[in-house]
């Protein structure tokens, strides 16, 4: 594909990107989207949040605005800000704003992330107002009617200081993601690498080692994100044991001992 | 200067008698000075400085050493010797003179050596990697411990200390984890569902049976680790080949039957009637070995907690799904979702009257662990506990009351162990403290009333310094990006562009908020020396840290130590960190009380570990103190208690946190900059002014 460069609002999803449904999440998000309700993704890292939103986008046929929320991720980061040109302040919308007015999907990754006036600034839009305050220029923006939030949230950070505020979650419906079932899990993995059932039921089985760490030693087990990374080098020629160790060992951790106990893992299953 | 010559007789001979006391002890040394000067210096170096260590610990068992340990530089590599002497003197700390005299004198059972100068796998080296290992596997969560075999009980693998059959590390290493693999399979795959000691009692020779059977579900468990993990199998097939190890004739077609995906332990308890009359064949180098008694033992007591474990997580989980009383009685039950693969674990789902639930926490493990012995869920196991229908002591050690421990015969229960650094060995003394936490009793005598009334003015002096040190929000101007353009600096930057001079780029304004990330541990010396005048100080120091902490919003936790002998040390919680300073914290600090003797290492080693729970930029471990470390009778006092808590120090500083330290003992200079190092502490002359100089310090600290 050529480079191009697209305003935020103008980026449909033009193919249909794979998605597995695990459960009923696709009709409840339609359900959610028709009655105007915001919508709270829970789940690990790599289960398939992102994909999901795009693929709704796609489904819904509306453009959509994805933040990537971090620490120093301010309210003006999302509403906008004055900007100085030729001599002149110039008013600059944000993303969220941009959204708001061309009816698009606003997803909010990782909204724990973001700073607390960030995560206020969402409250009016996410009731039944869904207006956009716009504080500076002294205005409220109310959304269009196929506007849509969408924030996610991994539970899995047990830091009290990452937690997502009662006033905030329970303005979402809130639909629950992990990591799809054996079965589900390995056809995701040979379809998205290309690789054998064989091997993508082995990278699963893997995974679920990994997974049983949970606790002892590792924050997160390997996500299927990166079973699909192993399995695309794996389909390219590498080694599965190497495969293993650069695409999903030393991507989960780096403690020497772990990783060595990860290793004889890999080596006794292939 | 190091020179290379060897050292002579003369010289050994003294510096044995020296370690040895020979004077005390009679120990003839001439003979063993004769023979280690005859090695290379390389080896005389290293010998006599394991015995100098040794003897620090117990001088018959360093004269033991000596003498068995210049044959055996032929036949292990050093990682080797070390670890046999570590061993036994781990064993003397442990058991006492005998059972270590045991490991020094029976090498044999301490390494299987089957080649000259083997390198072996140390179970400190391999035993994390394999404990990693072996929780990954699917199961039940095993423990891994050094035991004096390699078998399992069903719950803990034991593997011995040193596993040296092979000639090469890397293949003692391959067969510590076939090992461990196969003593996991004898869990995963069900060799203890059937009762062993039951069914192999028809056979007169035990011994014999044992071993055929023993033999025989290796066969079977091979198989299924062949299924489960391919590249293990292959590993293990050619160490097998490599120990020249075969099957008797007759047995390829007992491990074909017992390769069956379908095969369980009947099979091959059903195999060993038409086995018994042969011969019992070789072991095979990971086979370990069947301990049925420890088995029945730990199956015994796990059986009966899980059952009731579950009962009781079950009534909890009712009591949260059900608020009014319900006529009907409620009705758990167990689908098990079998997994397409034989080989994977089913998947269990709890539902409550046909609505499934999400299991509450730990359930899950649970119910694999009671699977993985029954091979099911009984139905009985899914009726909620009635109230006061259980014995509370199954379900947690650590409810019991600390202070009825102390009074039963076995100390250890429910206490945390930590080590000490013994600086003659140069080594840990394994699980040599044993700890508990206590709470300081609640003093409610007005002494906090009295203290801020004493201090009325040096607690407003306070509140205005702290106040000041308030990282506060600001408004930060003329910055390159923020969310707000500086009005005055874009007047003045147009101004400077119509001049002609160089535009700024400077024109916006950010607001800067700060958080002090901050936690800080204060652990307070309530030995007995600390009575009177100084504990007064303390206490008041300790009221007037809290009411200005409480200003900044740091977080803050307050813990006392104290104790007598490696046997009872005690930690007083007088504020954990997520307590809040109020009435209840007043008045424990209003309690603190002398008590017995300043053991600092294993204090310093239990705070670290809760500090180092707290997610925090900057982790401070504040130690008040009136003087050396000390203990009652057991050599703590002196070098051996500084050296153990510099140790302790080093330990914490490793992972993140910064010590420091304020005394009173105005001979503190003498000790303390080895401690804690040169800048890490402070002395203060008179006691009263400690309430004043701690809080400043925090201040100067902190800034």
């Amino acid at each position: 594909m050529q480079a191009r460069a697209l305003t935020t609002e103008e980026y449909f999803v033009e193919t249909e990107p794979y998605y597995e449904a695990t459960g009923d999440e696709i009709a409840i998000f339609e359900a959610a989207y028709q009655n105007k309700l915001p919508i709270l993704l829970k789940g690990p890292t790599g289960c398939g949040k992102t994909r999901f939103m795009e693929y709704m986008a796609w489904r819904l046929k509306r453009p959509l605005i994805t933040v990537s929320c971090h620490d120093d991720l301010t309210a003006s980061d999302l509403v906008g800000r004055f900007l100085i040109k030729g001599g002149e302040t110039v008013w600059v919308d944000g993303p969220l704003a941009r959204a708001v007015r061309a009816g698009a999907i606003c997803y909010l990754d990782e909204i724990v992330e973001a700073r607390k006036d960030a995560i206020v600034v969402i409250h009016p839009l996410a009731d039944d107002r869904r207006v956009l305050p716009m504080e500076k220029l002294g205005t409220l923006l109310q959304a269009n009617d196929d506007f849509c939030l969408a924030i996610s949230y991994n539970p899995g950070y047990q830091s009290v200081l990452k937690d997502l505020k009662q006033s905030t979650r329970q303005r979402f419906v809130a639909l629950e993601f992990d990591y799809p079932s054996a079965d589900l899990e390995r056809k995701i993995v040979a379809k998205e690498s290309g690789v054998g059932t064989a091997l993508a039921e082995k990278l699963v089985k893997f995974a679920h080692m990994t997974r049983n760490l949970k606790g002892s030693g590792l924050d997160e087990g390997a996500s299927t994100r990166l079973l699909v990374h192993a399995g695309k080098l794996i389909a390219s020629g590498v080694e599965p044991i190497a495969a293993c160790r650069s695409a999903i060992a030393q991507a989960i951790t780096d403690d020497a001992e772990m990783l060595a106990a990860v290793r004889e893992l890999s080596t006794s299953l292939f | 200067m190091a020179d290379n010559h060897p050292l002579s007789a003369e010289q050994i001979r003294q510096a044995l008698e020296q370690w040895l006391e020979v004077e005390f002890t009679f120990i003839l040394v001439d003979d063993l000075a004769a023979s280690i000067a005859a090695l290379p210096r390389e080896n005389q170096d290293f010998l006599l400085g394991w015995v100098r260590r040794i003897a620090t610990t117990n001088i018959q068992i360093a004269h033991q050493f000596a003498l068995r340990a210049i044959s055996q530089l032929a036949h292990m590599d050093r990682r080797m010797i070390e670890a046999w002497a570590l061993h036994a003197m781990d064993t003397y700390d442990r058991a006492g003179s005998s059972p270590a005299f045991k490991v020094i004198n029976e090498l044999d059972n301490f390494a299987q050596l089957s080649h000259e100068h083997a390198a072996g796998a140390l179970f400190e080296e391999v035993g994390g990697i394999l404990l990693t290992f072996v929780r990954g596997l699917s199961g039940r969560h095993l423990k891994l411990e050094k035991g004096e075999a390699t078998y399992t009980d069903s719950e803990t693998l034991f593997l011995p200390a040193v596993v040296a059959q092979m000639r090469e590390a890397a293949d003692n290493f391959k067969l510590c984890k076939a090992m461990v693999a196969l003593l996991w399979a004898q869990t995963r795959f069900g060799t203890f569902r059937i009762n062993l000691t039951e069914a192999l009692k028809p056979y007169p020779d035990s011994d014999k049976a044992l071993k055929q059977f023993h033999a025989l579900e290796t066969l079977r468990l091979e198989a299924c680790i062949g299924r489960e993990l391919p590249g293990l199998y292959r590993e293990m097939q050619r160490l097998k080949t490599e120990t020249g190890v075969s099957l008797p004739a007759g047995w390829e077609h007992y491990a074909a039957d017992l390769a069956r995906p379908e095969a369980s332990v009947a099979d091959s308890l059903s195999l060993l009637e038409r086995v018994y009359p042969g011969a019992a064949p070789d072991a095979v180098c990971y086979q370990g070995e069947l301990r049925l008694d420890a088995v029945a033992a730990s199956i015994a007591t796990r059986v009966e907690r899980e059952k009731m474990l579950l009962r009781v997580k079950l009534a909890q989980e009712l009591e949260k799904q059900t608020i009014e009383t319900r006529p009907d009685a409620p009705s758990f039950d167990v689908k098990q979702i079998a997994a397409d693969d034989r080989s994977d674990l089913p998947r269990m789902e709890i539902t409550l009257d046909d609505a499934p639930i999400a299991p509450p926490d730990g359930v899950n493990q649970l119910l694999t662990s009671i699977f993985l012995d029954l091979g099911e869920i009984p139905p009985e196991y899914l009726v909620p506990a009635g109230p006061g229908e259980y014995d509370s002591s199954l379900l947690d050690e650590k409810t019991q009351d600390p202070d009825t421990v102390w009074q039963g015969t076995y100390h250890e229960e429910g206490a945390s162990l930590y080590p000490e650094w013994d600086f003659g060995r140069q080594h840990y003394r394994k699980n040599w403290c044993v700890l508990r936490e206590k709470d300081v009793k609640p003093l409610n005598d007005g002494f906090l009333q009295q203290t801020l009334d004493k201090h009325s003015g040096l607690v407003k002096h306070l509140r205005r310094t702290f106040e000041a040190m308030r990282d506060e929000n600001r408004l930060l101007k003329r910055e390159p990006s923020g969310d707000e353009v500086d009005i005055d600096a874009l007047i003045e930057a147009l101004a400077d562009a119509r001049d002609g001079s160089e535009m700024s780029d400077r024109l916006f304004m950010r607001m800067h908020r700060s958080e002090r990330n901050i936690a800080v541990m204060f652990m307070v010396d309530m030995s007995g020396s600390t009575k009177g005048w100084i504990n007064d100080a303390e206490r008041e120091s300790l009221i007037l840290l809290c009411e200005t902490l409480e200003l900044l919003g740091d977080r803050y936790a307050i813990y006392g130590f104290s104790g007598i002998t490696r046997k009872r040390c005690e930690i007083f919680r007088v504020k954990s960190f997520d307590e809040p300073y109020g009435e209840m914290v007043q008045r424990r600090i209003a309690g603190i009380s002398p008590q017995e003797y300043t053991r600092m290492g294993v204090a310093i080693r239990h705070l670290s570990a809760i500090l180092n729970e707290v997610d925090a930029r900057t982790k401070l471990l504040i130690t008040l103190s009136d003087g050396k470390p000390d203990d009652y009778h057991d050599g703590y006092r002196g070098q051996y208690g500084i050296e153990d808590t510099r140790m302790a120090l080093i330990e914490a500083k490793r992972s993140g946190i910064h010590p420091f330290c304020i005394t009173i003992d105005t001979e503190g200079r003498d000790y303390l900059p080895h401690m804690y190092g040169a800048v890490n502490y402070t002395v203060i002359a008179d006691v009263k002014e400690l309430p004043l100089k701690v809080t400043d310090i925090y201040r100067r600290l902190t800034r």
